[in-house]
C-alpha cells in the first residue's frame, strides 16, 4: 500500500506515463514582439523616431546615411545603429561625420533582433535623439522576420540588383514602408534595370508604399527622400504630442 | 539562415509549457508555417533537434502544416488565394487587398509525456 497517502497502489511499481496534448497557438515570434514592443515604449517615451534600413550587401545603406546626415544632422539629433556580422567599419565612417553610433556584430547572426537592439540602446541616450537609424544586417531575407520596435521599415534596392527584386522577396518588400531605388547615377550603364517594373512587382505585392529613386554619390533625388524623413519626424512629433494629450485629459 | 534562431524561440515556448505541466518529455510539436512567414519548413526541420540537443524535447517530432495564401479584396469585396510574389485579387485584378493568411509562424500544439506524480491524484 502507498506509504504516502495510503491510495491503495502498491509502492515501487511504476504507473505508464500519461500523455496530454496541449493546445497553444502561439505566436514563434512572441518572444521578439515583446522586447520589440518594450524598445518602442523606449522610443515613444523618449520621443525618438526610428527608422529601419534594409538592403542586400551592398545596395548602398551606409553611403545613404553618410548623405542624409550631414544634411540631416543641421536640423535634427541623430544617431545610428550599424548591425553588421563583423567590423567596425561602417561605424567609423558614421563617426567620422560626428553622429553618435553603436556597432553591432552580430558574428554569423543572419539579421539583428529585438534583444541585440535593446542591448545597444543602453550605450545611447535616447532622450538626446530625435532621429534613429538602425542599418540592418545587408540580407534581402532574414532581416525581415525580426521586429526591432523601429517605427518605419525602408527597403533599399540598387539598380545594380535588377528591378525583379520585390517579386523574388516578397516577405521582405511587401512591409516596406518605403523603397529607395538606390545608386540611380549608374543607371545609364546597367541598361536593363527599369524603375516602373519594379514598381509594377511592389505594387502586385498589394503595396501602397511610395517609392524615392535617388543616387547618394550624385545627391540626385536625395532632396525628395530628405523631404520624406521630415515629414515623418514631424508626423511622430504630431501622433507623439496628441498621445500625451489624450493620456492628459482621459 | 534564421530558422536556428526561430528553434530557440520554438524550444523556449514549448519547454515553458511542459515544465508548467510538469513533463518528462516532449513527443510532438504542430506548427504552422505560411508561404510568407519567411521560414523554409525543412530548415526549420533540420534546425530543431540542433537547438533541442539535450532537452526532454530532443526527440520530439516535428508536424508542419503548411497555410495557403488567402487575400481579402477591399474592391470586389471577396476573399481569393493568391500567390507570394502575387498577393492581387483573383477575381477583379485590384491590388487593393488585404493578407488574410499565410504568414503565419504559429506553435499550435505540444504532445506531452506528463510526469506520474502531477498525473496521479490521491483521493
Amino acid at each position: 500500500m502507498c506509504v504516502d497517502c495510503g491510495c491503495g497502489k502498491p509502492p515501487g511499481i511504476p504507473e505508464p506515463h500519461e500523455t496530454a496534448t496541449i493546445s497553444l497557438f502561439q505566436n514563434l515570434h512572441q518572444q521578439n514582439q515583446d522586447l520589440a514592443a518594450h524598445n518602442r515604449e523606449h522610443f515613444r517615451s523618449s520621443g525618438t523616431l526610428v527608422l529601419n534600413l534594409m538592403s542586400s550587401p551592398g545596395a548602398g545603406k551606409t553611403a545613404l546615411l553618410e548623405a542624409t546626415l550631414r544634411t540631416l544632422q543641421k536640423n535634427h539629433r541623430c544617431a545610428v545603429l550599424e548591425g553588421d556580422l563583423e567590423t567596425e567599419l561602417d561605424a567609423q565612417r558614421i563617426r567620422a561625420l560626428d553622429i553618435p553610433v553603436v556597432q553591432i556584430t552580430t558574428g554569423s547572426t543572419c539579421h539583428l533582433d529585438a534583444q541585440l537592439v535593446h542591448k545597444a540602446l543602453h550605450s545611447m541616450n535616447l532622450a538626446e535623439i530625435d532621429i534613429l537609424f538602425i542599418e540592418n544586417v545587408g540580407n534581402l531575407v532574414c532581416p525581415a522576420s525580426f521586429d526591432l520596435g523601429q517605427h518605419l521599415d525602408i527597403v533599399l534596392l540598387s539598380v545594380t540588383e535588377g528591378d525583379d527584386k520585390p517579386a523574388k522577396y516578397p516577405v521582405m518588400f511587401r512591409t516596406a514602408d518605403l523603397l529607395v531605388i538606390s545608386k540611380l547615377d549608374l543607371l545609364p550603364y546597367v541598361g536593363d534595370f527599369r524603375i516602373d517594373r519594379a514598381e509594377n512587382f511592389l505594387r502586385d505585392l498589394a503595396s501602397s508604399a511610395p517609392i524615392i529613386s535617388l543616387s547618394a554619390r550624385s545627391g540626385l533625388g536625395l532632396d525628395e527622400w530628405l523631404a520624406w524623413v521630415h515629414a515623418q519626424k514631424a508626423k511622430s512629433s504630431v501622433d507623439g504630442a496628441m498621445a500625451v494629450e489624450n493620456g492628459g485629459t482621459g | 539562415m534564421h530558422e536556428l534562431s526561430l528553434c530557440r524561440s520554438l524550444l523556449h515556448q514549448t519547454l515553458e509549457v511542459a515544465a508548467r505541466h510538469r513533463a518528462v518529455a516532449v513527443t510532438a510539436l504542430r506548427l504552422q508555417i505560411g508561404p510568407l512567414s519567411g521560414v523554409e519548413p525543412e530548415l526549420l526541420k533540420t534546425a530543431f533537434p540542433l537547438a533541442a540537443a539535450g532537452t526532454i524535447a530532443e526527440s520530439a517530432v516535428l508536424n508542419l502544416t503548411a497555410t495557403c495564401i488567402e487575400v481579402y479584396c477591399k474592391s470586389c469585396n471577396t476573399r481569393c488565394q493568391a500567390t507570394p510574389s502575387r498577393l492581387c485579387c483573383a477575381t477583379c485584378g485590384s491590388c487593393s487587398t488585404q493578407l488574410v493568411s499565410g504568414d503565419e509562424l504559429m506553435l499550435e500544439s505540444v504532445e506531452l509525456t506528463l510526469d506520474q506524480p502531477s498525473a496521479i491524484q490521491c483521493p
